[in-house]
């Protein structure tokens, strides 16, 4: 088949197929000719080009290219529906990161790091929705379930790879107990030189 | 999480622009304790805007200065101890995440106040070292949440193009059996079944030769019978086998004659001229 008859034929599989679709799978469409899948990747190169500058775009997202709306027309786009998009909870988003910048991790990972317990729900509901997944067993007593994010995880959030996540935030301090550490018996003025400092923090 | 009471903005921007954080028995909650302690009346809304002690904590410290060693420990604790009776109904798990901050709190101050022997070489650890620790590592993961929560996601900035495709369902007919595929079906599972039946090997009720004299003296009463007419159903299976065995052997003495009209057609018996 020639790159004139392979690129509507992708065109359009990506369009209908109401999924992402990968190149195995594009490739598939098209029987088991050699040499097919670079032909089916030339055919996406293509129309990435042609897309560009349109309201539609090519994305590749974890499991395979979607055609997609520009994001930046969202705000236009959202109004054809009443309904306004939904919203997650900061208890979830924030066992959501969890997971996904320290995988893998256990419910008492998450819990550490937190400082609360966990909700009964919370991990069933993401299980639910195919953002996570149970990927083992902790070798420790109780052997807890050990979660991962998935590929429809990083689908939702349009990204290809984990590591096009935004960087993990780097610490911020809050003080320095080494330079304040109080030594000998002056515990008092530690105490203000602590105070000095969480202000100077807040205030910079 | 239900989430009935919480805040539709983060602490942060309301306690900027002043407008209440909630909504508390109709009542607006406007100011966010500047210490742990936590008007009774407002413990369920701090449960709720709070993603627990830590949340807490570190909002006391970024927005208000707080010094984590400056707080009236012995009021805080004698003021959380009022809410575990308010709690009967309430959050009572969350509230203890909040009431053991609160002794981890009291256990710090307390041992940043104890004169320290001055033998000591090695100076002790810096007992407000591990809950800092927490804390940061906490931000950390509370700063990537807003970051995941702000990347273009599906159902809000991301919708996929669907191009609606009709015909797209196959359909099978069902095969239609058809009455004779039933009974020959019928007849398989007949046979399969009588392979397990056992042998049982009696004396002939019927016996031929019985049988072929009652069939020759049917046909002396109407010369051209039926052939199916000859069979009597109700005897079963072996007075039926024991009719057909009597008729071929009278059609191979030639003592009867076995004619069709046509092809298809119904079989007749009658007696040889």
């Amino acid at each position: 088949m020639s790159p004139e008859e392979i690129k509507p034929i992708v065109e359009a599989a990506l369009m209908v197929a109401g999924e992402p679709l990968g190149v195995d799978r594009l490739a598939a469409l098209f029987g088991e000719n050699d040499g097919i899948r670079e032909e089916v990747e030339q055919a996406l190169a293509a129309l990435r080009e042609d897309y560009a500058g349109r309201g539609i775009e090519l994305k590749e997202v974890a499991q395979g290219f979607r055609f997609q709306a520009r994001t930046e027309l969202a705000p236009w786009l959202n109004r054809l529906w009443e309904e306004k998009p939904p919203r997650y909870s900061r208890a979830l988003l924030e066992t959501l990161a969890i997971i996904a910048y320290r995988q893998p991790v256990t419910r008492g990972d998450i819990e550490d790091l937190r400082g609360v317990a966990l909700s009964t729900g919370m991990l069933k509901t993401l299980l639910e929705r195919e953002w996570i997944r149970v990927v083992g067993h902790r070798e420790v007593p109780g052997r807890p379930a050990v979660y991962a994010t998935t590929p429809k995880f990083l689908d939702y959030f349009n990204l290809r790879t984990l590591s096009e996540l935004p960087p993990l935030p780097e610490m911020r301090p809050i003080e320095a107990p080494e330079e304040v550490a109080p030594s000998g018996p002056a515990a008092a003025q530690g105490e203000m030189e602590l105070c000095e400092v969480v202000g100077e923090v807040a205030e910079g | 999480m239900a989430s009935h009471t919480v805040p539709d903005t983060t602490p942060e921007t309301s306690s900027e622009t002043g407008a209440p954080i909630a909504m508390f028995r109709g009542r607006p909650i406007t100011e966010l304790p500047h210490d742990l302690y936590i008007p009774p009346d407002a413990l369920e809304v701090i449960l709720e805007a709070f993603e627990g002690p830590l949340d807490l904590l570190l909002y006391l410290i970024r927005r208000h200065n707080l010094d984590i060693l400056d707080i009236p420990i012995a009021e805080v604790t004698e003021q959380y101890m009022v809410y575990i009776d308010l709690m009967q109904g309430l959050r009572l798990d969350l509230a203890a995440e909040y009431l053991a901050m609160a002794a981890v709190l009291a256990e710090i101050k307390s041992r940043m106040l104890l004169p320290r022997p001055a033998a000591v070489a090695e100076p002790e650890a810096d007992p407000r070292a591990e809950l800092i620790r927490r804390l940061q590592e906490y931000e950390r993961y509370k700063d990537a949440a807003a970051g995941i929560d702000a990347l273009p996601r599906l159902e809000r900035e991301v919708h996929p193009v669907v191009v609606a495709f009709p015909a797209r369902q196959v359909r099978r007919p069902e095969p239609v059996v058809g009455l004779a595929a039933l009974g020959r079906a019928y007849v398989e599972v007949l046979l399969a079944a009588e392979r397990y039946a056992h042998h049982h090997i009696t004396r002939e009720p019927l016996s031929v030769r019985e049988r072929m004299v009652l069939v020759l003296g049917r046909l002396a009463e109407a010369p051209y019978t039926a052939f199916t007419q000859l069979f009597t159903v109700e005897e079963g299976r072996r007075g039926v086998v024991v009719a057909f065995l009597a008729i071929l052997e009278l059609l191979r003495e030639s003592l009867i004659e076995i004619v069709q009209s046509g092809p298809e057609g119904p079989i007749y018996v009658k007696a040889a001229a």
